[in-house]
């Protein structure tokens, strides 16, 4: 086996009876982005020359015994939204392309504190809009199955690069299905967790009240593993929820006898792709058969998630992305003959009209006469979708639904057609809506080989329990057993 | 039409720095004159994915001047966000209060000429400051300095409850002692830390409804504030007496011309787009904590300036001057506590300090000495170390210099002279220089014995001790 093809519980292993150092690991990785990153266009900025230095330092410094630690010399890659310090944090805009945070992001601080190598940041949609990856400034992402699809977002670059074995694990974020989706249609592991239990200090905001960090993986346990690191209260997000920390890997026991999981039936109507569907009736029977009590019931509310996600993302996101001004760090348009036009023509020459787009729904649904009809309106949807969460979850441990109605689609397909990007997140934004985690996991293929995943729903800090489904499936399946992507072209 | 036929409305939106150490969303110090951009971090200079976080003392420091000026505290409150772009408000967006102040329905009272009045208080809410621009003289356009960016501030809405300048200023200088007092602001008018808009409307005598009012933004001296109103009020009434209509506008008020001028055009007006800012939770006080703050207030200008009239037989006039200024009062009070001569304080603060504060355009936070040295002062001049005369050229050199006074007049050389011996030589040589004002004396004319005591005075540079000087000069001329 390849080092790149092993998870990183595995890398720890072999790190442990030293059959392989951090200088080999790194070596492994930096030699796959050369051979895939051609194809692949995961990166936005590529760090193998930094990574290599840092891996013989941290090599020479395990020699003598300084560091320790289960993930010193382990490399991750971290979506180009999330800041580091001393490295480009783009956002895939021209309006950061030339931005070097002069701080780290929380997440990253932890990162960095258990002595990870950084392989380079991530690409994905401008300012973390849109599902395919396809509205970078800089280039659109492949899918490592078939390089004419799209990855997914809209943290493609983060689901690519782990599926394409360039990275062993990534950080991605998730406001309306941006780690899930890309997941699924990149045949890995992808956790949103609950609202509030990652520090979002760092990640460059889309929409705050949405915003969550989380892994992507090769597997289940490796998802597990990443969230101990990077979950926890943190004084800087007064957003972030102070509890006890929890180790997310003791859950994972492989049985699921006696869970209750119910399957709404809005998630398996029209507009779910018929293939989709099958596959997820599968996975249905194998939860049974592993022992789990299924039932199906209505989340009727869940089919105004979507109006009422635009709304408020859009919304949020206006008032967030203001500060990209052509005052201080971003691009600055080149001639302006006062202070109107520089911010007129920096912002329109700065952003892509995705990002335009949302900011002008944003702004027109907070407009005053407006407010009430959409704004607030929005946030009473909220409201009411979070309570019938809340009863589902009075009857069933977790939900079990598809996490996108398609399979990864054709580069350039829907990217003329915003409605219809905006339908392929049915699935997934009501989990950022009602503030819920979320995991992704390959679930099976379709008949073009494509991976198709499913999305496990847990109550609000719950994440114990759909990790445990997720891996227990996992076990059953051995998707990564049977399934490789093969950069179809 | 003449004037008197008008009903002017005055409404003011008053802004206060909090004296906070740090900012209201970050831990930045709000020292003021510091170099520009010195006093930013990631989070005030709005560097994407920061996040604020709420200072409680903040909370702490409104929910006091809501309190003091008899305001409800709201139990449940939010921060939200108004939206707009400028390049002094790095996130383009300034976090404020909108449908949930944290105190309202408040009010201060004012003395007028008909009595006291209430003005009521509309709101309090807490806000951040914006930064600052500055014109770059040598390269051209404009440099941004932050450091005022997420200093915070309280706005304190009033009521449309004024009706002429006289109680505006009235209004604003109660404020300003009440916030002083409960120490929660400097309110230095010159550094901004407290800055007013004012809303000036005019209607009929008799009309019910309010005329359409203009703002002005951003005054900070009372003499400006004056002006500014008496000036608007009259080019309210000309354009309605001459038929037109008054424009709802924001005005610059120009101290140069004494003229208010357009400042916006009406295309531009502003929608902020407010909604409730989601990287912030809602604000919760308990009963508790309202308590803990109601019973930690400190005495208020009203209540001290009761005690000054009993326990010291204040005058009226002049427990009000003093009381009006918490730092005033603040030296009164330890003066008192070192010399145990209020009256002699008193004088003090009434006459030379208010008159040099006046000349000097200072304001008594920026009283250099402090109470201890003035209460020397006195001591100095009730134990006839030196003359009142030489006290005031002492109180002078507090002001330029501040140190112990006896230390000043040992330096100096001020101390009196008492010595008899010293006296009378003065005396004698003073007499034998004018031998015509004794004659004149002699003669009956009693002018000429403070003529002689005023050369001996010279003399001496002022050191004399004058009663011994008079009582020598008595002695001699009987002789």
């Amino acid at each position: 086996m390849e080092i790149t093809e092993l998870t990183v519980h595995e890398l720890q292993e072999k790190l442990k009876s030293k059959e392989l150092t951090v200088k080999d690991i790194t070596k492994a990785y930096t030699d796959r982005i050369q051979e895939k990153e051609r194809d692949v266009q995961a990166f936005v900025t590529v760090l193998t020359d930094e990574a290599t230095k840092k891996a013989e330092e941290m090599q020479e410094k395990i020699d003598r015994g300084e560091i320790k630690g289960d993930f010193a010399g382990i490399p991750i890659g971290i979506k180009d939204n999330i800041c580091t310090k001393g490295v480009k944090t783009t956002c895939s805009s021209k309006m950061l392309e030339n931005f070097v945070s002069p701080y780290d992001a929380t997440v990253m601080e932890k990162i960095n504190n258990e002595n990870m190598i950084q392989l380079g940041k991530l690409n994905m949609d401008e300012f973390a809009m849109g599902g395919s990856t396809e509205y970078s400034y800089f280039q659109p992402t492949k899918n490592p199955w078939n390089l004419n699809k799209v990855p997914g977002g809209s943290s493609g670059g983060s689901a690519a690069a782990v599926a394409s074995n360039m990275v062993p694990w990534a950080l991605g974020s998730d406001t309306g299905g941006s780690i899930r989706e890309p997941a699924s249609f990149c045949g890995v592991v992808g956790l949103k967790p609950t609202y509030g239990l990652v520090s979002r200090y760092g990640l460059v905001a889309f929409a705050s009240s949405l915003d969550q960090i989380g892994p992507i993986t090769k597997d289940v346990r490796d998802a597990a593993m990443l969230l101990n690191i990077i979950a926890g209260h943190d004084k800087k997000d007064t957003t972030s929820i102070d509890m006890e920390k929890k180790d997310y890997t003791a859950c994972l026991k492989g049985d699921v006898k006696g869970l209750k999981i119910g399957v709404p039936k809005e998630f398996y109507a029209e507009g779910i792709n018929e293939e989709v569907k099958e596959t997820l009736y599968e996975a249905i029977d194998r939860y049974k058969t592993l022992g789990a009590e299924i039932e199906e019931f209505s989340l009727d509310i869940a089919k105004y998630s979507l109006a009422s996600y635009y709304i408020i993302a859009c919304a949020e996101a206006s008032s967030n992305l203001g500060r990209f001004d052509g005052i201080r760090y971003t691009y600055r348009t080149g001639e302006f003959k006062n202070l109107k036009e520089l911010y007129k023509k920096s912002r329109s020459e700065g952003f892509g009209p995705e990002v335009k787009r949302r900011i002008i729904l944003g702004t027109y649904v907070l407009s005053s006469g407006y407010y009430d009809a959409y704004y607030k309106k929005a946030q009473q949807v909220r409201t009411l979708v979070m309570n019938e969460f809340n009863k589902a979850f009075e009857k069933y441990d977790m939900i079990l639904i598809p996490t996108s109605p398609t399979v990864a689609f054709d580069i350039g397909s829907k990217s003329n057609n915003p409605l219809e990007m905006y339908l392929a997140d049915i699935c997934t934004v009501s989990v950022n809506i009602a503030g819920l985690p979320g995991i992704s996991i390959p679930c099976g293929v379709d008949k073009e080989g494509m991976p198709i995943g499913m999305q496990l729903i847990g109550n609000k800090f719950c994440e114990e329990t759909i990790l445990n489904a997720a891996y227990t499936f996992e076990q059953d399946l051995k998707f990564r057993e049977k399934y490789q992507p093969e950069f179809k072209k | 039409m003449s004037r008197e036929n008008y009903e002017v409305i005055i409404g003011l939106e008053v802004h206060s720095e909090l004296s906070t150490k740090t900012k209201i969303f970050c831990s930045c110090p709000t020292t003021f004159g510091a170099a520009p951009n010195t006093q930013t971090c990631p989070i005030c200079m709005a560097m994407p994915g920061t996040l604020p976080v709420l200072n409680e003392k903040v909370v702490e420091y409104a929910v006091k001047a809501g309190l003091a000026t008899n305001c409800e505290i709201s139990r449940n409150s939010k921060n939200d966000r108004k939206n707009y772009f400028y390049p002094d408000l790095p996130k383009a967006y300034q976090i404020s209060q909108y449908d949930q102040p944290l105190c309202e329905h408040g009010y201060v009272e004012i003395d007028t000429k008909e009595g006291k009045k209430k003005i009521g208080l509309t709101r309090i809410h807490i806000e951040e400051d914006a930064g600052k621009l500055n014109h770059d003289e040598f390269a051209g356009g404009s440099l941004v300095d932050l450091n005022r960016a997420g200093v915070p501030l309280i706005e304190i809405v009033s009521e449309p409850d004024l009706r002429n300048s006289e109680e505006v200023e009235a209004y604003l200088r109660k404020l300003k002692s009440i916030l002083e007092y409960i120490e929660v602001s400097d309110c230095k008018m010159q550094e901004g830390s407290f800055r007013a808009d004012v809303n000036v409307s005019v209607r009929k005598k008799g009309d019910t409804k309010l005329g359409t009012r203009t703002e002005m933004k951003n005054m900070n001296s009372f003499r400006s504030i004056t002006r500014a109103i008496e000036y608007e009020v009259d080019r309210q009434i000309d354009v309605i007496e001459e038929g037109g209509k008054v424009e709802q506008e924001t005005l610059r008020w120009d101290d140069v011309s004494g003229k208010t001028f357009s400042m916006r055009d009406k295309e531009d007006a502003q929608d902020y787009r407010y909604f409730p800012d989601p990287d912030l939770v809602a604000i919760k006080l308990s009963e508790e904590y309202i308590q803990n703050i109601k019973e930690s207030l400190p005495e208020l200008p009203e209540s001290r300036k009761e005690r000054y009239l009993q326990e010291y037989e204040l005058s009226e006039k002049d427990a009000n001057i003093i009381t009006a200024s918490k730092y005033l009062s603040d030296l009164f009070e330890g003066a008192i506590q070192v010399c145990n001569n209020p009256k002699a304080v008193n004088n003090w603060i009434i006459s030379d300090i208010s008159r040099i504060l006046n000349e000097t355009e200072m304001e008594p936070i920026e009283i250099p000495f402090d109470s201890k040295q003035l209460g020397k002062l006195v001591i100095l001049i009730d134990k006839g170390t030196i003359s009142s005369s030489i006290g005031k050229k002492v109180l002078e050199e507090l002001f330029e210099n501040p140190r112990d006074p006896e230390e000043i007049i040992k330096e100096k050389g001020w101390i009196q002279i008492s010595d008899e011996g010293a006296i009378k030589e003065v005396v004698l040589k003073v007499l034998e220089a004018n031998p015509q004002s004794i004659a004149d004396y002699k003669a009956g004319k009693d002018k000429a014995l403070g003529f002689l005591v005023g050369q001996a005075m010279k003399e001496t540079k002022g050191k004399a001790n004058p009663k011994m000087l008079n009582q020598m000069f008595l002695e001699e001329l009987k002789k």
